[in-house]
């Protein structure tokens, strides 16, 4: 083909691709901050199984410390998980509307667009786990933790909520649309049940137990419990980064394989 | 040289499975113009903007699109074009003004500029009384103007526009064709689809009719209307009998028929001449038509001629252009 084109000029300077990352990630904080609903009802549900387990069933659950206290881990990565399923849809939102087109015509490269959604993700799991703590510090929660054991706790957390938001991202890449993509909100309201999020393993009917005692939300609570308590950790933590890791890693692939797919 | 090309397409093809959505389309545009690319739902109108604006990629042939390959320099084409989709792409919970400067912000701007920017096209585009609030008390119409304007921070050499007026009331629709219609004179090029004839007639100087995955016609919006007859005689007849038989005995000279009020419309020249000969001719013996009419041609008659079906979607089939 002939090519008299040469003439016309190069409009735009060349862009940096590290104001489109910071650009990006201000468009996704912004905007949660303008949705505070969102914050509100991934922090209600947790509080309100909180106190629910601690006023109505803690009584009979024998756990060898003040329930609260036993409870409150799970209650941080369930806050953590419906706060992640906020990002799916998020995420769903923009492949689903006109946006992607714009973004993706302006040369805005997916792992920008993706790191917006999961920073503004971290950014809320950290204000409403924040919130958590404080409603279970009122109702009696009294860890025994250093500022080590606490710092250990907060990174063993923020690398979960990382995890969550890089799945939640690759959810919300998967499914055709916002509502189905608020389905990941089921899968996390489950996953807690069968681990040592609200009674321990061991009362568990046997066939249970070794899921409970395998899967990746298990080793986290135990290192939260453990840390903030004051216990042994034991090989807990490794456990919990090793499985935290490995699915982030697979979550940021899988996301890198989806976007591809949905953006031939 | 040649008049350098702002859009230049050979043989583009398109399938999803089964489905042939372009059937080897060209495409040429000139620098500095505006080109209509007019076609009902589902015609591919879409398909091909994605695949000049290198979202998609084609089956088949090849584009240059501001002088750049649609497929070895996309970087490069990307930083020279911009595309308003036929779906609204502003952030709802973002203020027009927020909006626009993170466009910028995209676009490599440093903030200071980005800023001012935004204040310009706000206020050219009479939002900036709305460019402090968020996107989502916006109209259909300013949020359409928003859009556009967020395709101009940084001025491109070829704007791409999906359907820039579907569903928007009559009003807004002819403030959005006064505001391409002032973009053409800042010299860049317009790529526009539409499903509106008038829209095309109003806005570009070549027009493009795709139907089924093909280019039917191409040319300004007068080489088109030639193409049919420039004009072309009503009668009005008599009663239902003479009507069925004038339309038999004239067969592939009726152009037009509204059988509910008995017309029937050949082709003219519209001058004295041939209208007295064409009556005289069919009616011989002047009593069975009882008035006549003269229609000139509209991108509608070229429409209907080259496709064989009409064009505009009735009203109510028309779907919003917002996202969800
Ligand atoms: N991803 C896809 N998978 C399957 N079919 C598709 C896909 N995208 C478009 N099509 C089909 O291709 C055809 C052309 O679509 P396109 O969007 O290009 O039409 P259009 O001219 O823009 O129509 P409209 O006026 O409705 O916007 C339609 O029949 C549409 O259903
Ligand atoms: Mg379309």
């Amino acid at each position: 083909m002939s090519s008299p084109t040469l003439a016309l000029p190069t409009a735009a300077p060349a862009p940096s691709r590290l104001a489109d990352w910071t650009t990006m990630i201000g468009r996704c904080l912004r905007v949660s901050r303008r949705n505070p609903e969102a914050i509100i009802i991934s922090l209600a549900l947790p509080i309100m199984l909180m106190l629910l387990f601690v006023y109505l069933f803690g009584g009979a659950i024998n756990t060898g410390t003040a329930y609260v206290t036993y409870v409150v881990p799970g209650v941080l990565l369930l806050c953590a998980g419906f706060g992640c399923s906020i990002t799916a849809q998020t995420v769903s939102h923009d492949l689903n509307t006109g946006v992607i087109d714009r973004f993706r015509s302006m040369d805005v490269s997916g792992a920008a667009l993706l790191a917006g959604h999961v920073v503004a993700s971290l950014a809320r799991n950290v204000v409403a786990t924040t919130l958590v703590l404080v409603v279970a510090f009122l109702i009696g929660f009294r860890p025994n933790a250093g500022l080590a054991d606490w710092l250990a706790a907060g990174g063993i957390l923020l690398l979960f909520m990382l995890m969550m938001s890089w799945l939640a991202a690759a959810v919300g890449l998967l499914t055709k649309s916002p509502e189905g993509a608020g389905g990941f909100t089921f899968f996390v309201s489950f996953l807690p049940y069968p681990s040592s999020a609200f009674v321990p393993v061991h009362t568990m009917p046997s066939w249970i137990q070794g899921f409970a005692e395998n899967q990746p939300i298990t080793p986290v609570i135990e290192s939260l419990r453990a840390l903030l308590l004051g216990l042994p950790v034991g090989s807990h933590p490794l456990h919990a980064i090793l499985w935290c890791v490995g699915l982030l890693a697979v979550s940021i692939w899988l996301s890198g394989v989806l976007f591809r797919r949905r953006t031939g | 040289m040649a008049q350098p090309l702002a859009v230049e397409a050979r043989g583009l093809e398109k399938s999803y499975g089964d489905l042939t959505v372009l059937a080897g389309v060209d495409l040429t545009v000139h620098s500095g113009t505006v080109y209509g690319l007019l076609g009902p739902n589902g015609a591919g109108k879409t398909t091909t903007v994605r695949i000049l604006t290198t979202l998609l990629r084609p089956d088949g042939g090849q584009a240059r699109v501001a002088g750049f390959d649609i497929e070895r320099e996309r970087k490069s084409l990307r930083r020279n074009i911009t595309l308003t989709g036929q779906y609204a792409a502003v952030d709802e919970l973002q203020t027009g003004e927020e909006n626009l400067i993170m466009m910028g912000r995209l676009r490599g701007l440093p903030r200071p500029d980005a800023r001012r920017r935004a204040g310009e096209l706000l206020e050219r585009f009479d939002l900036t009384e709305a460019g402090r609030r968020r996107a989502s008390t916006y109209s259909g119409g300013m949020r359409r103007r928003l859009d556009l304007a967020a395709g101009l921070v940084v001025p491109p050499s070829v704007i791409f526009l999906d359907e820039p007026t579907t569903g928007l009331d009559l009003r807004s629709r002819q403030g959005m064709w006064q505001v391409i219609g002032d973009l053409v004179s800042t010299g860049v090029t317009v790529f526009l689809t539409t499903q509106y004839l008038e829209e095309a007639d109003q806005l570009a100087d070549r027009i493009g009719v795709i139907d089924g995955g093909k280019l039917v016609a191409e040319g300004t919006s007068a080489e088109l209307k030639s193409q049919v007859a420039d004009a072309r005689l009503d009668l009005t007849l008599a009663d239902r009998a003479t009507y069925d038989h004038l339309h038999r005995t004239l067969d592939d000279r009726v152009v037009h028929t509204d059988p509910a009020r008995l017309v029937l419309g050949v082709p003219t020249d519209g001058s004295a001449r041939h209208v007295r000969a064409l009556l005289d001719e069919i009616d011989p013996n002047r009593s069975q038509v009882n008035k006549f009419g003269l229609h000139n041609a509209t991108l509608d008659d070229v429409f209907l001629a080259l496709t064989g079906h009409p064009a505009e979607p009735s009203h109510d089939e028309e779907k919003e252009p917002a996202g969800v």
